[in-house]
């Protein structure tokens, strides 16, 4: 394989409904970085079906090409039209890099694509730099989150790697950005196709996006009670903030997993966070750590939480927060 | 298919990660005394498989890769249920990254007769749930991820519920394939003490290293192994911010003068 032939930072780009994923645009964002350090084309690789029309808001957030293939076989994911479409358009573009977001179709995408392509990929990367050797440096964490790799992939072309939502930042959009939008045609081997799409059900109690959130109050098993979770809703309702939680009281079936934070759950980084009752255990941090501004509040002062929080408060969250809420109320009383 | 589905199932021995503490003075990870256990995305695969059997007759085959050590989780399978154990281990496996393990999988699978393929979705010590796609990829089956529930639906057919993040996608696929299951899938059933000692006794468990499978040595083990680790480390503690012990209302002034700071109210 020679090494030399592969250029350019390429980006998976996931439609649902051919609206563009949110991780999607945070992959341009991180991937125009890789791409001004090596001098290299940042370009988006878009499969759908009727999506052609869309192609301009990726060059407006960073693309300098666009490829798309639009096919009524696309209209929806499936491993393997979209494995032969993203496959087909590797092995013609010979990428450097494909970033891939770490969704429910990209986990299922990128290791198919990965085996198809005989290249390596290294999945839920929490940081992506260029190495001196201009090699992508791909950092995870393993063991649950105890321990952080560094992994490389010296010998093989494209270097793959997967980002969960809400790691990476997209840039702000530039309407005035131009770039190439091109249309890649694949030829479908409709014989392969084996699996068949039945429906697609949506739960409603999944529809909370704590990763949007600018603000999240945060409450883990020193809160303990439904009871006592009141008391966030009510300080979330007064600042304009979504509540959230740890995996204790997702297990101890309190609150729904999809608020829950961490390792096994989603990674957040709003403006404020704030960590009621909550320990800190790895797993958490690793969800949360990259918040802007970080508030903890724990009877025990030895807890972890407060090696990573901005502002530490030891004390009683179940004493503090109606007396908080009376207050706040009070002042937001007054400016109204 | 014949009279008897047969299904294999990919297990994988781990450590048990929600068991490993850091050293906070070292930075070290602690890994004395952590338990070694099924990873419990495959133990559901092995419900699953053993719910089918239960339902309409079937042979389970547990296959691990590993060292000879990782036989005990072939044992548990077996007091589970399963009727065979196959344990590949060889240096020649060492180091193996996804992919080089997918292939070594895909070699020994090629040597069995199978319908379906199940693998847990992901394993704890490396959360990357590469290794089913990729085992899907090398044996060319259609692949189902993310796998909360699974039945037979007719002859050769298998429907799944696939997990997504807003709910969940009915797919169907011919067998033979590949399963993807997630732990929430099921809660394993309790294991047997004398069905281990009947595996013993009878030699159930298989060990083939890699003279016994349909592969070429270049794509296993490290020098198989695409990506490579450059270095590995513990995440440094953030400098701590400030800790007030204070009384609760003294407390909430603190706060509320930093969200006011931060024009949250």
């Amino acid at each position: 394989m020679n090494l030399n032939e592969y250029k350019g930072v390429y980006v998976f780009i996931e439609q649902k409904s051919r609206e563009i994923q949110n991780v999607s645009l945070e992959l341009l964002g991180r991937g125009r970085g890789l791409a001004d350090t090596l001098e290299e084309e940042l370009v988006a690789v878009f499969l759908g079906d009727g999506i052609e029309d869309q192609c301009q808001d990726l060059i407006s957030y960073g693309a300098d090409r666009v490829i798309y293939v639009d096919s009524p076989k696309l209209d929806r994911y499936l491993t393997e039209p979209y494995a032969q479409a993203l496959d087909a358009v590797s092995k013609f573009e010979k990428p450097n890099i494909i970033l891939i977001g770490a969704t429910s179709t990209g986990r299922d995408l990128a290791p198919r694509v990965s085996a198809r392509l005989s290249t390596g990929l290294t999945a839920d990367c929490t940081s992506l730099e260029i190495s001196e050797e201009k090699e992508l440096l791909m950092t995870r964490p393993a063991f649950g989150g105890n321990l952080m790799a560094t992994i490389i992939c010296p010998d093989h072309r494209p270097q793959m790697s997967s980002v969960r939502p809400g790691v990476m930042q997209k840039l702000a959009v530039d309407t005035n950005r131009t770039g190439e939008i091109i249309e890649f045609g694949v030829n479908f081997d409709d014989s392969k196709f084996k699996v068949r799409f039945i429906e697609e059900v949506k739960e409603a109690k999944q529809l909370v996006k704590i990763e949007d959130a600018t603000v999240l109050v945060s409450g883990g098993r020193g809160v303990g009670t439904a009871e006592n979770f009141k008391n966030l809703e009510k300080l979330a309702d007064n600042i304009g903030a979504t509540v959230s939680t740890s995996r204790a009281m997702v297990d101890a079936g309190i609150m729904s997993h999809d608020r829950q934070v961490g390792q096994t759950g989603k990674t957040v980084r709003p403006d404020i966070y704030f960590a009621l009752g909550i320990s800190g255990a790895i797993q958490h941090i690793a969800g949360m750590e990259e918040s802007e501004y970080i508030i903890a509040i724990n009877k025990d002062k030895g807890a972890p939480i407060f090696n990573t929080a901005d502002l530490g408060i030891v004390g009683d969250v179940n004493k503090i927060l109606p007396l908080l809420n009376n207050e706040i109320s009070k002042l937001t009383q007054k400016k109204a | 298919m014949g009279d008897f589905m047969n299904i294999v199932v990919c297990i994988k021995q781990v450590p048990d990660t929600t068991e490993i503490r850091l050293d906070p003075i070292k930075g070290t990870l602690i890994r004395d005394g952590v338990p070694s256990i099924i990873n419990p995305d495959d133990k559901a695969g092995l419900e699953e498989a053993l719910k089918l059997k239960d339902l309409h007759g079937a042979h389970i085959t547990a296959i691990t890769m590993g060292p000879p050590q990782a036989e005990q989780v072939l044992k548990e399978a077996f007091a589970m249920g399963v009727d065979k154990g196959i344990l590949l281990t060889d240096r020649k496996f060492a180091g193996a990254d996804s992919l080089a393990t997918s292939n070594a999988l895909a070699g020994a699978l090629k040597k069995l007769d199978f319908d379906v393929v199940i693998t847990g979705r992901q394993a704890i010590d490396g959360d990357t749930a590469q290794v089913g796609p990729q085992l899907a990829e090398h044996l060319g089956l259609p692949q189902m991820s993310y796998v909360k529930e699974m039945s037979i639906v007719g002859e050769n057919l298998v429907r799944v519920k696939r997990g997504v993040e807003d709910g969940y996608q009915v797919l169907e696929a011919e067998t033979p394939c590949v399963l993807t299951i997630l732990s929430e899938a099921n809660n394993p059933r309790y294991m047997s003490v004398s069905k281990i000692i009947e595996a013993v006794r009878e030699k159930k468990i298989e060990v083939w290293d890699t003279s016994m499978i349909d592969i070429d040595l270049e794509v296993l083990g490290l020098a198989g192994s695409p990506t490579k680790v450059k270095k590995s480390f513990t995440k440094g503690a953030k400098t701590a911010g400030k800790i007030h012990e204070v009384t609760s209302q003294e407390a909430v002034t603190i706060i509320v003068d930093k969200l006011k700071e931060n024009f949250i109210i």
